[in-house]
Formats: structure tokens, sequence, C-alpha cells
């Protein structure tokens, strides 16, 4: 059937066979084997550590846990609810800070003074701050705010929490804003928007998806926080006194899994599966929102 | 002008308006625009003509569009951008410093290359610069008659709701041309409005210009010829200068689209219709 298509006979058809055992092909499978070794391994240490969460952890997991004070030292039962409320509202004062000083620099940053030394100056700065050691931001923050109070009190602990946040949000939110398509924006000013009616109208609209994903992801990095809360907000057996020492879950996990006491120890076990899964939902939410962005 | 204020704008208009020729209505004098040291278009003056189609040709860097967009000052976003010149509107040169770029964009409405319609609802979309200029009457009746304007009704009436970004290219950019009009600009500024368009989207587009022109003043720029013979009224043909290192863009000759066309003045005019160089 293919004798008009017949070769010459110096012309030969080349080789398409697949053969494994070459050595190009060897090559590319190892090679291949090996970034899937270390795409599997990436993910060992995440889910050890949540194996053993839930191993140690969940044997105190009742709603007890979450109404109930500290036990003291011989005490048996007992939870942490205190620490809950104190990290979920320092964590709340910190957002309160950071989420509408980020979005406002990032604003700027995005939008009217891109070019601006300012704008450069404050990226450069915002870039560092993300690398920070977060023990430094509790020292700052009991320099700034518990000399000058007096106190350690939640309001130091979320001031210090703020200061880890604002570069998270101010960078993302910049990169959202961004992200708005650039004929978008021409098409506001081209209707005779001021910039800032196109910023509410047009950009912030179609950028809040990616700045939700920011603020959700920098709130779970917070709460997570130990270091800075050690310098301003302490710990507290009580329940939350804003001006007070005040407990947070970091912080009593610290204190607590180097106990002596065998209840104080369970608790830490249980504080810190709560705090993941806390953390572990805020991630959820943040890809949920992420994942609802549509030009 | 109906839906703006502007009152140092309207004395003006009634002072100076008897000494431009009757049927222009915006005289665009460039006589010089710089993106920092760059020297993007010289020596341009561009009288449009009152409900009349005025096409901008000429080859890649010319200007063109930055002549076009000079006359809404949408070039003002852009750093560097300098312009020397005027460009009279009803007798008030809005590139004076007390004049408001904003309330200039308002009365000259702009469509781009790209479709650009907003992450709205068709409607929304529409409705969008009835808002920004606070109109307070019937809403749907302006955003129907701007969409049967822009020759779209038929096909979103059902689905108004929808967003603007869901429908076609062809679509949405009548839809960016309903949002225009919506407002009923007095000059319609076109940069290349087909550019990203298909065939039977570019003549549906064609089609609705010359419409629009009976109610509205229109101003396009295109790389393609044919375009402008078939719905332009006057051509303007700009051509780059690069004599002195640079590459300036400059008007070469400006006339009726058929005497433009047939018997163009200028040997390069003639040349670059002949297709000598592009």
């Amino acid at each position: 059937m293919n004798q008009d298509h017949s070769l010459p006979a110096e012309f030969h058809l080349p080789n398409l066979e697949r053969r494994a055992m070459e050595p190009r092909a060897l090559k590319s499978i190892v090679l291949s084997a090996i970034t899937i070794a270390a795409a599997v391994i990436a993910c060992i240490p995440l889910f050890s550590v949540l194996i053993l969460l839930l191993y140690r952890g969940a044997q105190r997991l009742s709603l007890e846990v979450f109404h109930t004070l500290p036990p003291t030292a011989f005490e048996a039962g007992g939870g942490f609810g205190n620490a809950i409320v104190g990290t979920l509202f320092m964590v709340g004062i910190a957002a309160l800070i950071s989420v509408p000083f980020g979005v406002l620099a990032a604003i700027y940053l995005a939008e009217l003074g891109p070019h601006s030394r300012v704008a450069q100056i404050a990226r450069f700065c915002a870039k560092t701050m993300t690398g920070l050691p977060s023990i430094l931001a509790g020292v700052f923050a009991y320099a700034a705010v518990v000399l000058i109070m007096g106190s350690y009190s939640a309001w130091a602990g979320g001031i210090a929490l703020s200061l880890l946040m604002v570069p998270i949000v101010m960078l993302t939110a910049e990169e959202a804003i961004k992200m708005v398509p650039q004929p978008m924006k021409d098409a506001a000013f081209g209707m005779g928007c001021t910039p800032l009616q196109s910023m509410l109208k047009v950009v912030l609209p179609v950028a809040m998806p990616g700045i939700m994903t920011g603020v959700v992801l920098a709130v779970a990095r917070a709460a997570g926080e130990t270091a800075p809360l050690l310098f301003t907000a302490l710990f507290s057996d009580y329940w939350l006194q804003a001006n007070e020492p005040t407990a947070s879950l970091a912080v009593l996990i610290y204190n607590y899994s180097g106990m002596p006491f065998e209840n104080q120890i369970e608790l830490a076990w249980t504080a810190s599966l709560v705090l993941v899964l806390m953390v572990f939902i805020l991630n959820i939410v943040s890809r949920t929102i992420g994942r609802r962005k549509k030009i | 002008m109906m839906l703006m204020e502007y009152p140092q704008n309207r004395s003006d208009t009634v002072r100076t308006e008897a000494a431009l020729p009757k049927d222009v209505i915006l005289d665009c004098q460039a006589e010089k625009i710089y993106y920092g040291d760059f020297l993007a278009v010289r020596d341009s003056h561009v009288p449009i003509h009152k409900n009349q189609i005025t096409g901008f040709i000429g080859p890649s860097g010319c200007g063109k569009s930055t002549v076009l967009k000079s006359i809404n000052r949408m070039n003002d976003l852009i750093r560097g951008f300098r312009f020397e010149g005027k460009v009279h509107f009803h007798g008030t040169d809005i590139y004076r410093k007390e004049v408001d770029a904003v309330a200039v964009r308002r009365n000259i409405g702009m469509v781009f290359q790209q479709p650009n319609p907003f992450s709205m609802s068709i409607y929304e979309n529409v409705a969008f610069g009835l808002r920004l200029n606070r109109f307070s009457g019937n809403m749907d009746e302006k955003v129907e008659n701007a969409l049967r304007g822009a020759a779209l009704w038929d096909e979103v009436k059902n689905k108004l709701k929808n967003n603007g970004l869901s429908l076609s290219g062809g679509q949405q950019q009548r839809l960016c041309i309903a949002r225009a009009i919506a407002t009923e600009p007095q000059v319609l500024l076109m940069d290349e409005p087909c550019s990203a368009l298909d065939p039977i989207a570019t003549r549906q587009i064609e089609e609705l210009m010359v419409e629009l022109k009976k109610r509205f003043t229109v101003a396009i720029v295109t790389h393609n010829m044919q375009q402008a013979m078939r719905v332009a009224d006057q051509t303007v043909f700009f051509a780059v200068d690069v004599s002195k290192g640079g590459r300036t863009g400059y008007l070469v000759e400006m006339g009726s689209t058929s005497q433009l066309f047939e018997n163009p003045k200028e040997k390069l005019t003639k040349d670059y219709l002949r297709g000598d160089f592009s």
C-alpha cells in the first residue's frame, strides 16, 4: 500500500522505540527518582510532627481544655482556655495594627510612588524585616512598650506580633495590587477616576483575594510565634486582662514542656495540637480565598 | 458636557469659541512630546472635526498613539511624559495648569487596544462612569441605551449580571465602547480598538463607529490602512523622522480620507500608501 511512498535505499527510518537501558534514559530515570525522593523527604517532618501531636495531644483533647484555666503544680485536670483567648486577642491586636498599615503602605508602593525613594527604602526595609529574628521584635516591643507602660501586657504582645506581620502583609498586598492588569487600571483612569476612585472601585476589589491570602498567612505566622511574647506578654494563669501579663498558646507550650509534672506536659502536647490545627485551618482558609481569585 | 460641572471651563467656552472653525470640536497642537529625554513626537497639528471620524495612520513608533492619548491626558500617567503645545477643547487649553486631567477624561472618552472591562457585572461596567458622575436618574435606561448604542444589547440583555470578563473579545470591546459612551462624552478616542479582534468582530466595531459618529466625534488610531479608508472621514498620516539619531514621529499630511488616499500631496505619503516602506 505504501508503494508510492517507498523510500530510496540509502534512506532509513529513525528508530523511535523506547529503550530503558540506554544511558540517556537511565540518567533521566535516576534523576527523576531522586527528585521524587527529595519531595517525599521534605514532607516527612510535617507529617511526623502531625502524627506525634495527634498521638500525644489527642489524649487530653476535650471540651474541658478549651474553657478551664491551667492547673497548679500537683492539681489534676485543667486546660488552657485563657491561653487560647490570649493568643486570639493578641493576634487580633496585631492584625488590627498591621492590616491597615500594611495595605496602605502597599497601595503607595504599588501605585502611587513605585519608583520613589521612599518606596524603594520601604520595600527594602520590609524585605529585611521578613527575615528579622522574631526574638528581636520581642526585645523591641519590650523596650518600646513594656518599659514605658511599666508592665507586661497583651498590648505589648500584640505590638510585637504586628512587627512581624506588617512586612508580610505589605509585600503580599503590593504583589496582589501589582497583579491587577494594567489595562484595567488604564480603563479606570480613562473613565475619569481619581487615583483614589480607581483604587477603591477597580483595583482593590480585584486584588482583595490576594491581599486576604497575605493577611491570613501573616496571622498564621504570628499565632505560632513564641519569642516575641516571652518578652512582652509573658504568661498568666488567669483569664485575659489586657493590661496585665497574658497567656498565649505558644508560651504555654514553652513553659509547660519543661515542667516536671505529667499533667502539664500532657497539656503542652494538647496545646501544641490545638495551635497547629489553628494554623492549619488558617492556611486552608487562605488557599480557599486565593483560589477564588479571578481577574 | 451634560454631566459635568466645571464652571471655569464653561466661561472660557463662551469667551473663545468663536475663534475656532465651527466644526472643529478639538484642536490638538502638539509642538513637542517627550518621554524623559526622548522626543517622541514633534510638530503635529491635528484638528478633530465634530461628528466625523478622524483616522490616525502611520508606521509603528510614529507617535500616533502618543498624540491620541495626549488628547485626554492619559499620558500624564506615564513617567517622564511632557507635552509642549496646546490642546484646545471648547476654547480651553486642556494642558493649562488650572485644568483637572480627571475632568478632561470624563469628557473625552477612551477605548483601548486591549478590551479592558472591569471585573464586575456587565451592568456595573456600563454604569461605572455614570456612578462616578453621581448620575441620579434612571440608571437602567441609561445602561440599556449605552448597550444598544454599542450594538451589544441583544447579546447581553439576559445576562447583565454576568461578569464583563466572561464575554468574548469582540463583545468585551463593545462593552468598553458602551462604558465609554454611557456618560455621553463629546469626543471618543479609540486606540487601535480592533487590533486584538478577529475579522468579524472588527467589522462589527467598524459598523458601530459609523453609527457612533452621528452622536459623537471619533478619533481612531489604526495600523490598518484599509480600516482608515473604510471608516475615517479625515485621515492623518504620521511618519518617523530618524534624521537626528532619534525616532521622532511627526505629522506628514492630513486631509479628507478620499483626498489623502487618492491624491496625496506628499511623496512620503504616496510611498507609504503604495507600500514602499512601513
